[in-house]
């Protein structure tokens, strides 16, 4: 018995490195790579409850076809107004700014044919996500799960990462009860995203809610948020942002408390303003940071559900509807295919996003500090 | 115009020459702050706590109000307002009884289980990797996905059971391993398998959930504590190999080696040098993965539905036949909190180291 304990360790001393390595590898293979997989055959069939079972039949790109011209267009596009002239200007302005970015790529003498390719596909699908939001938020359109789960993204990230940052700054400076603000601003990560939902609607009503008073003062006593399609995506980002300005602020307090403090002394001493010593001491220490939390928070970002589904349901009509749950509504009707493509298109938007922000802006910043 | 305010304040002879602007707008010396940016800091600081604490404020009045409290317009403070009623805390304790505990108990058991496993995994893995050179090959990855592949389309459009699919796709692969293998030299380096493990983090869940629904039914795992427990490890385990692998990085490595030099195997190392000196790191990590997990939603939605039904399916099945159910409702969501934050105490001066390191390095 003892002979194998021993003969045990031994092996597995000898097969430490793969040991140690192992499950994790092969629990991501079995729940990321073969879902992965299995999922993207999915998205190329169509699911059918057959008699006693089901039906997977294959129908090629035809899923994501009806994402993108078909019948399900006006749900996930979006239903699109006319392009005014002063918007295809813009669009140009844009295009042309991507244009620049790689022709100053091209003459920096470092460029290779992946980092080529690279920037195009981001010039390529950017452009495309700005001329799509322009199509469909002129007024005269409607925006789709795609264009709704950007505003999410984008809107949601910039405010918490603007409001998370201000506050880190006030609490960074000599005040007391540092610590006391930071353990009751920590507090909103601890709650379910399903319970801040709730809360935010019984806050949100304008008839029973606690705020209900101002309301009425202000002459909107009737007014339903639920029913109009901005105030109800409104509603739902301020929830998101309630959640995650926390995460914000105390990763951004601890890396503003990390930086040297005699560096700040001594610009004051030299009689630098506020603005000055934070553009040019304060936020060069912190831009990796940023960097990383912005990140960090887009790739969450992408995955919002719990906060449209229960807050409106994805209402009124699909406005506030995010991609993921248009995927979970879909699959509700037994689109097992439609669902999976919706799936797809979403890794697709976040892939892109985030290695783009990846190589050509926190990689910067990291490159900068170093 | 505030720098030249700013220099002429060090140099102030006396503070009776300082005027009644100066006083208020200029601080006293370079490291206090003037009054009135004092008087914005704590009240910008203040109105934050107030946006912070009044939902919650309001979850835990709501809970001790009766329906009628709630549908005749807002009422604030029990006992002048209105009388505190503990209907709600008595229909969830006992009316409910184990259709409060039994979902509580679930997501107790899941959570903590799934992150005590991602952290042991994660780490492991972490560790591994900041201390050991891999050198896998490009071509059996390559040929790993098309075995892979191959088997995922015969199992579904052939009709082949899956048993025998897996099987004969995992021999497949191993005959590669030992036969093939050696004829190819391109290899992938330690940050590359970091790059690619990280990167699961950013698979959207809904993409993965309908496969691994499919697949839980097969074996039939489906609504059971071990496929929740399960899916969220691996959706964690991005996180913790993240965050602990720049701690790892930052423990100096001379201990190890005379624990080596001592005969000590790698095991014993990475269990009674490497994790205590981790502490903070662990701690930190753990409390964040037992968060997200704690309140996952959409995963539990698909994966369970009675048996092992979580927390937040019970406070999202509130809303179900008569309307919103506001009190009971707010009774959930605050004894749902409460476990976070007696965590959150027990572990609170790690979080932030544990959060830097990990966001500094990326």
């Amino acid at each position: 018995m003892s002979s194998f304990s021993a003969r045990f360790s031994e092996w597995s001393d000898r097969r430490a490195p793969t040991l140690l390595i192992l499950p994790t590898v092969l629990i991501i293979l079995a729940l990321s790579i073969y879902p992965l997989l299995l999922s993207l055959y999915l998205a190329l069939s169509r699911f059918k409850l057959v008699r006693g079972g089901y039906e997977l039949k294959f129908v090629g790109l035809s899923n994501f076809k009806k994402l993108l011209f078909g019948s399900q267009q006006y749900h996930f596009l979006g239903t699109f107004g006319r392009v005014s002239f002063l918007e295809w200007c813009f669009l140009a302005l844009i295009a042309v700014g991507f244009g620049l970015w790689i022709w100053r790529y091209l003459r920096s003498g470092k460029a290779g044919p992946f980092g080529l390719i690279g920037r195009m596909i981001t010039a390529t699908v950017l452009t495309g996500l700005v001329l799509l939001c322009l199509a469909v938020l002129n007024g005269k359109g409607f925006p789709g799960s795609l264009v709704v789960t950007l505003f999410y993204v984008f809107a949601g990230v910039s405010i918490q990462l603007v409001i998370g940052l201000g506050l880190a700054l006030l609490c960074a400076q000599r005040i007391q009860g540092r610590n006391f603000f930071r353990l009751i601003f920590f507090i909103p990560l601890m709650v379910t995203p399903v319970g801040i939902a709730y809360a935010f609607r019984m806050l949100a009503d304008v008839s029973k809610g606690p705020f209900a008073p101002i309301w009425q003062w202000l002459g909107y006593g009737d007014f339903a948020w639920a029913v109009d399609a901005w105030s109800a995506r409104w509603v739902v980002l301020i929830g998101d942002s309630w959640q995650w300005i926390p995460f914000m602020f105390i990763v951004l307090l601890a890396a503003l408390e990390n930086q040297p403090g005699e560096q700040v002394e001594a610009a004051k001493m030299d009689g630098a303003g506020g603005w000055q010593i934070f553009r040019d001491i304060s936020w060069p220490a912190i831009a990796p940071v940023v960097a990383t939390v912005v990140l960090i928070r887009l790739i969450e970002a992408f995955k919002i559900v719990d906060l449209p589904n229960i807050l409106t349901n994805g209402g009124p009509g699909i406005a506030t509807e995010s991609m993921t749950l248009h995927a979970f509504i879909a699959w509700r009707t037994q689109d097992l295919g439609g669902s999976s493509a919706v799936g797809y298109m979403l890794l697709f938007v976040t892939v892109v996003t985030c290695v783009s922000f990846f190589n050509f802006v926190a990689q910067k910043t990291r490159e900068a500090d170093a | 115009m505030s720098a030249k305010s700013t220099t002429s304040s060090p140099a102030q002879p006396a503070k009776s020459q300082r005027t009644l602007f100066q006083r208020i707008f200029e601080p006293k010396d370079i490291k206090s702050l003037s009054p009135a940016r004092l008087v914005m800091t704590y009240s910008i600081l203040i109105f934050w706590s107030f946006v912070v604490l009044f939902p919650l404020y309001w979850l835990l009045v709501t809970s001790f109000k009766l329906p009628i409290h709630v549908s005749d317009g807002p009422v604030y403070l029990p006992f002048i307002d209105f009388e505190p009623s503990s209907h709600a805390w008595s229909y969830i304790f006992f009316d409910l009884g184990n259709d409060t505990f039994r979902p509580y108990m679930n997501s107790l058991i899941i959570a903590f289980a799934s992150t005590v496993l991602a952290v042991l995994f994660g780490s492991m893995a972490a560790y591994a990797l900041t201390r050991i050179t891999y050198r896998p090959k490009i071509m059996s990855i390559v040929a790993f996905i098309v075995i892979l592949a191959a088997v995922v389309v015969a199992t579904i459009a052939a009709g082949i059971p899956w048993q025998i699919g897996l099987a004969v796709g995992a021999a497949l692969f191993v005959l590669f391993l030992l036969n093939l293998a050696k004829h190819f030299k391109r290899a992938l380096g330690n940050n590359d398998i970091l790059f690619w493990i990280i990167s699961q983090r950013i698979l959207p869940p809904v993409v993965a959930v309908l496969p691994i629904y499919v697949m839980f039914q097969q074996v039939g795992l489906l609504d059971t504590h071990f496929a929740l427990i399960v899916v969220y490890m691996a959706v964690n385990l991005p996180i913790v190999v993240w965050l602990m692998r720049d701690f790892f990085a930052t423990i100096p490595i001379d201990l190890e080696e005379s624990a080596e030099l001592d005969g000590a195997s790698r095991f014993r190392i990475f269990l009674t040098i490497v994790m205590p000196l981790a502490k903070p790191g662990l701690a930190a990590t753990f409390l964040l993965v037992l968060i997200l997990s704690w309140n996952e939603y959409l995963l539990a939605l698909f994966l369970s539905t009675a048996d092992a039904q979580t927390m937040p399916l019970l406070v999202a099945a509130q809303n179900a036949t008569r309307g919103p159910q506001w009190w009971y409702m707010s009774v959930l969501i605050m004894i749902m909190i409460l476990p976070v934050i007696a965590m959150t105490g027990l572990l609170q001066r790690f979080i932030t180291r544990g959060l830097l390191i990990g966001a500094v390095k990326g």
